[in-house]
């Protein structure tokens, strides 16, 4: 990598040649705007916002497009850029409804912001609207053709991160939508409900299925308990929201918030966490000392990767966890053991999940599993995104809220239940448990650090007491095929396993920039919020599934132990092969 | 896949054994697969789907892309109204209406018994003889809208002769 000398704006400036013009300009403190370019996604150019001039050539060059070459010399911003520009903009707009004020997206969309800083006061150009239905086929996003801008992110992320391809271009010019293969639902195609394209989405055209609603009627029906969860992602997101610094951990108010809601018990999905992780590290255990044959074990604790796996490698079904995720571990024992305690019915309780994920509202009617209790065991999900807007209609002033403390016997968790949240937390939090398991003894150094951070493949040794575990973390959907080749190839030759544990995250860096966290996601985001996560596993105390009192209190009293009959029969679920295409 | 397998003619299995591993693959082979069934049916495109490795949905972000390729199965007799420059200008929309108004069916649609399909394209090459159209490889120029009924109608009696 070199530097070349590049002049932005007659100032003059040295940075990598691997940069494109838009990259360099916003190093530089000079803002180019544009409604394609991501930085997670490659650039496709597609949207002509981002024209800039550049000297010695009399075309206009997109920046997003663009390398930087030595000695060039760009002009950004002048009066003839911003005539251009607005014009693009009019062009745009005259193909996007002016429903600004109803719109999901309204004060997060990034065009209505572009029209808002061009200062845009009336349509240049006569509207045509595209005239296609929306899909609402899935539970978890609603696709709504008309208000597509064609920027082609939902695709590029769609195909290229997450190598789903459920969405892609059909048709070409004004007919152009962004729909599956041919003429059928999401629902029918490969689509795992990730919601990485609504979180990539310029506009209001992907969107998460809104379900506040049914939690403001929940709220205000007075048969029902109403009780509720919140993941462990959603505590270092929900404040960027309120223009708290990213990563800033709100877990406390969150509790108060939700409180003040109106729901009587407020437990903590990282208490779930710390559950799943007893059941998990028990299968990773029994699996290591008697049937390693069957190794690896694979976690499945994020429904866009049961469904990815169940859809496009259901040859390796059997080595999937059959723990449930921690929400549903949670739903369940609300509906049962705290149920009994209150001396409550499961019917009587209403529970609301809070996720950083579009695909939980999907995973909670997913199997018969699912409604263990005997009930629907999670009622409703609702996204960080959709908790923002309730709290802004609820009137709750969420900055001055106190900190408060979760419900028992729910609520408390340990370090281990919250690192969830993060790409390598559940292999972090099920190798100290199992390593307790296995040893009677606390894992040396607690913080696994080479399953942490952002790398798409992340492989790792664990010397259990001489015991040599292979484990590996993939996020990023798309990343996931170099191990489960792997696997294959292992299975199909008959040489050793490379790996007994694997972690896979759908979403890249995982929950906490997963498709229902607040917009607006980077790498520098990602980051932030994940060591948000990580901070609050060093402010607890206790850092092991195992260790948490209400857990062992949980077993005692009720569940008996881990994979015995009464968890197998709550806590676990199954899998089967599903088609890529049900038409 | 609740769409039945179909079970792809050797023809077109050998065809995709040459081209698989070459780049361009997929447009060599949708082709070879219009050719062979006159459109690209589902089924037969979720195998090839399978059989060169590339998805659904990259196949039909290409298919609906070019007009060539047809996702309906088209008539026997497939009408191509020109609607180039120069048809356009000879009346070449008063052909396409009456033909729409004699068969009853629309543009990109076929008719109930599967005989007649029309299409617009652009410019056949023979403007010189405009008003066009051609019913599959046979030009018809110098269209007035009066003479389509008994075009037609040649067909209809070809039909019915085979029939009886």
């Amino acid at each position: 990598m070199s530097i070349v000398n590049i002049k932005i704006n007659e100032r003059t400036y040295q940075v990598n040649e691997d940069l494109s013009i838009l990259e360099a300009a916003r190093l530089m403190q000079v803002k180019i705007p544009t409604l394609c370019s991501h930085p997670d996604l490659s650039q496709s150019a597609a949207c002509g916002l981002c024209v800039v001039k550049l000297k010695g050539t009399s075309k206009m060059i997109r920046a997003c497009a663009t390398p930087v070459e030595e000695g060039m010399e760009i002009t950004t911003h002048d009066a003839e850029l911003f005539e251009i520009r607005k014009t693009v903009l009019e062009l745009i707009l005259s193909n996007h409804p002016n429903s600004c004020l109803t719109c999901q997206r309204n004060q997060e969309c990034e065009l209505q912001r572009l029209a808002a800083e061009f200062g845009i006061r009336e349509e240049s150009f006569e509207k045509k609207l595209r005239d296609k239905p929306a899909d609402t086929s899935t539970t978890s996003l609603i696709l709504d053709p008309v208000k597509c801008i064609g920027c082609g992110r939902c695709v590029e992320v769609c195909q290229k991160v997450q190598n789903v391809f459920a969405l892609e271009f059909i048709g070409r010019g004004f007919k152009m939508r962004i729909a599956p293969a041919g003429n059928i639902t999401l629902n029918e195609s490969p689509c795992i409900k990730c919601g990485q394209c609504s979180a990539h989405c310029p506009v209001g055209a992907i969107v998460e299925k809104d379900e506040t609603a049914a939690v403001w009627t929940g709220l205000r029906n007075e048969k029902l308990y109403p009780v509720v969860q919140i993941a462990p992602a959603t505590r270092v997101a929900l404040g960027e929201a309120f223009g708290l610094e990213t990563g800033t951990l709100v877990t406390g108010k969150m509790y108060a918030l939700l409180r003040r809601l109106g729901f009587k018990a407020v437990f903590d999905t990282s208490f779930g966490a710390d559950l799943t992780i007893m059941e998990e590290a028990s299968e990773l255990v029994d699996l290591l000392k008697n049937h390693p044959d069957h190794l690896p074990l694979i976690t499945s604790c994020c429904p866009s990767w049961v469904d990815y796996l169940e859809k496009f490698y259901p040859d390796l079904i059997e080595h999937f966890s059959t723990a449930k995720s921690p929400h549903e571990m949670l739903g369940v024992m609300a509906k049962t053991y705290f149920a009994e305690k209150q001396g409550l019915k499961a019917q009587d309780i209403f529970m609301t999940s809070i996720m950083p994920c579009t695909s939980k509202k999907y995973e909670i009617t997913r199997t018969d599993e699912m409604f263990a209790s005997g009930v629907q065991d999670i009622d409703v999900v609702l996204t960080t995104r959709e908790l923002a807007r309730m709290t802004k209609a609820s009137g709750i002033d969420f900055l001055s809220l106190p900190d408060e403390d979760a419900d028992n016997i729910l609520g408390e968790y340990t370090g281990a239940g919250v690192i969830f949240g993060a790409t390598g937390g559940v292999m972090e939090a099920a190798l100290r448990t199992a390593y307790y398991f296995i040893t009677g003894e606390k894992l040396a150094n607690i913080d696994v650090q080479p399953v942490r951070g952002l790398t798409g493949i992340k492989r790792a040794e664990i010397d259990i007491k001489g015991q040599k575990v292979k484990t590996a973390v993939a996020h990023g959907i798309g990343n996931v095929h170099v191990l489960m080749e792997e696997i294959r190839e292992a299975r199909r030759s008959g040489k050793p396993m490379p790996y007994h544990f694997i972690e896979v995250m759908a979403c890249y860096g995982g929950c906490i920039s997963g498709g229902g966290q607040p917009y607006w996601v980077n790498n520098e985001v990602r980051k932030k919020r994940t060591a948000g996560v990580y901070q609050d596993d060093k402010n607890h105390k206790l850092r092991m599934s195992h260790e948490n009192p209400f857990i062992q209190k949980l077993y005692g009293t009720y569940l008996g132990k881990p994979l015995g009959e009464k968890s197998k029969k709550l806590l676990h679920t199954d899998y089967k092969p599903r088609p890529l295409y049900y038409k | 896949m609740n769409e039945e397998k179909v079970k792809l003619p050797d023809s077109l299995l050998e065809y995709i054994g040459q081209w698989k591993n070459k780049k361009g693959n997929v447009i060599m082979v949708l082709h070879k697969v219009q050719e062979l069934y006159g459109f690209i049916p589902r089924a037969v495109a979720m195998e090839v789907s399978t059989l060169i490795n590339i998805p659904l949905a990259k196949i039909y972000g290409i298919i609906t892309f070019y007009h060539l390729f047809k996702l309906k199965k088209p008539g026997k007799y497939r009408i191509s109204v020109c609607l180039g420059t120069a048809c356009y200008l000879s009346g070449g929309n008063d052909i396409m209406a009456e033909l729409e108004n004699i068969l009853g069916i629309g543009v990109n649609h076929t008719t109930d018994d599967g005989i007649f399909s029309i299409e617009a394209v652009r410019c056949l090459g023979c403007c010189g003889l405009a008003p066009v159209l051609v019913i599959n490889e046979k030009v018809y120029g110098k269209l007035k809208k009066e003479d389509l009924a008994a075009i037609l109608g040649r067909y209809r009696n070809q039909e019915a002769a085979v029939k009886a």
